[in-house]
């Protein structure tokens, strides 16, 4: 494996939900240190796209290759897509981590019990060890206090941050945000996205769903902009917010501003 | 109202309330261990591996446990094929015939509880524990069997509690149990109210502390659902 292999490759994903074809063909590499912002109205398919890096979606047709492994896939006897060895999925599964929208905490773990509860009982990381990490990890996000907290007892920030922490405790190839800040307060999407942003600094690999343009173009090193199912720009935030080369991008970008 | 006529015959009692305590936390015990693995079956499993699952608690849900028991005891002895096989000696006996029965009944109940509470996990914790690369055996073990045992605590306290008392229908079939022990005294002293009123008042008494186990186990296990205490118990990192 060369130092130029993608992170993340996806080619020719496609994905239908019933009729409703949401993916029609997305090829997108991330390479590593990427920060990658999905941009693109609801309904564009960005969040398929998403879920479909870590096989929480089957695409129908397509390849994915995590560092250049590829998923293995085999149709099922209608035909359907389907992974062919359930234990790769598992183990590429661990090599990303996933941040959801409405953070998908274990509600009935402590924090710290999130934290660990990958590292241990996946990686098979010493617990002692993965105790130690968590806590740094907890430190990170700016919540160390709350480590023997449970979720409900957290404001939305918190929670968010908390399910940063998991995803960072597994020591990810790639990072994946869905929508990290869309289910938050106002007031407390500031304290996520400042965590984001240190982890861009840090160099880690990220693709974002989002919808804060003032990420996207700040902080991210690419943006990707999803129009029914199909990428429509696909470049350097600053150069494509001040030259976007689609209409559908430029009335999107004047709609959120 | 003459208590020494209870006092005189405690230990007939006390013989009952053993095996009333015996025979409800076997049934339940066993009937717990096996509602698990049953109730998974019916959440996860094709039709052909659900359909049984559905029949037994379909059957044991809708007939009356006494009519269950009179068909384990009575019925049983008319087949020639368990008459004949092994598990005769058991079968004979009251004791086994009622443990058999109460195991099953409370099963079904118990599976269709867990059921419920398996359906209800929310989506999000499952597409975490998927996310963070757990297998299906090891996401039921750690996120959604611990998380669906806690929503079903309330519920399953209530089955606890009608098994218990359902449990005093093994008097009929000559088990002496809390009310078998108060069928005997009623029938040496004919002082019904005595004899039914002191039963009574042991189940009472084992449902006090049923409620009271149950409370202490909510109370450990509810702590994501309670308002945070303000003066915050140190706890010694895990």
């Amino acid at each position: 494996m060369t130092d130029n292999t993608a992170s993340i490759s996806l080619i020719n994903i496609h994905k239908k939900f019933g009729e409703n074809e949401v993916l029609r063909g997305i090829s997108l590499d991330a390479y590593k240190g990427d920060v990658i912002s999905v941009l693109g109205p609801s309904g564009s398919g960005k969040s398929t796209l998403l879920r479909c890096i870590n096989l929480l979606e089957i695409p129908d047709q397509g390849r994915l290759l995590v560092s250049g492994e590829e998923v293995k896939m085999k149709q099922n006897r209608s035909g359907i897509n389907q992974p062919a060895d359930s234990r790769q999925v598992e183990q590429i599964r661990t090599r990303l981590a996933m941040v959801f929208q409405q953070f998908n905490l274990w509600s009935h773990m402590t924090i710290l019990e999130n934290v660990i509860e990958a590292p241990v009982h996946v990686l098979k990381i010493p617990k002692k060890q993965a105790v130690e990490n968590g806590h740094h990890y907890l430190e990170k996000v700016g919540i160390a206090d709350k480590w023997d907290a449970y979720p409900a007892h957290l404001s939305g920030g918190q929670q968010q941050r908390a399910a940063i922490a998991r995803a960072l405790a597994v020591e990810p190839e790639v990072m994946l945000f869905d929508e990290p800040t869309s289910a938050l307060d106002p007031e407390l999407v500031g304290e996520v996205l400042q965590v984001m942003r240190t982890l861009a600094e840090e160099g880690r690999t990220m693709i974002v769903v989002t919808h804060e343009m003032g990420f996207a173009r700040e902080v991210s090193s690419r943006v990707v902009f999803l129009d029914h199912g199909l990428i429509m720009e696909d470049g350097d935030p600053l150069h494509l917010f001040d030259n976007p080369q689609t209409e559908r991008f430029k009335t999107f970008i004047q709609a959120m501003v | 109202m003459d208590l020494s006529i209870i006092l005189d015959n405690l230990d007939i009692y006390l013989q009952g309330l053993k095996n009333t305590a015996i025979l409800v936390s076997l049934s339940l015990v066993i009937g717990l261990l096996l509602a698990v693995p049953l109730a998974i079956l019916r959440t996860t499993g094709n039709w052909f591996v659900q359909a049984p699952v559905r029949a037994f608690v379909y059957f044991f849900r809708g007939t009356p446990l006494l009519v269950q028991m009179f068909l384990v005891y009575y019925g049983f002895g008319q087949f020639e094929l368990i008459k004949s096989s092994i598990l005769w000696p058991l079968f004979r006996e009251a004791y086994f015939c009622a443990l058999f029965t109460f195991t099953l009944n409370t099963c079904a109940y118990t599976t269709e509880i867990i059921r419920g509470a398996i359906k209800a996990t929310p989506v999000g914790e499952i597409e975490a524990a998927l996310a963070a690369g757990m297998s299906k055996m090891k996401m039921y073990r750690r996120v959604i069997l611990p998380s669906a045992f806690r929503r079903a605590l309330p519920a399953y306290s209530n089955e606890i509690i009608f098994m218990l008392h359902g449990s005093s229908l093994a008097s009929v079939i000559t088990i002496i149990d809390i009310t078998g022990a108060a069928r005997i005294v009623n029938s040496r002293y004919y002082s019904p109210y005595e004899a039914f009123l002191t039963a009574a008042l042991f189940y009472l008494g084992l449902t006090f502390c049923i409620v009271f186990l149950v409370k202490r186990l909510e109370n450990r296990w509810f702590a994501h659902l309670q308002p945070q205490v303000q003066e915050k118990t140190q706890r010694k990192p895990v």
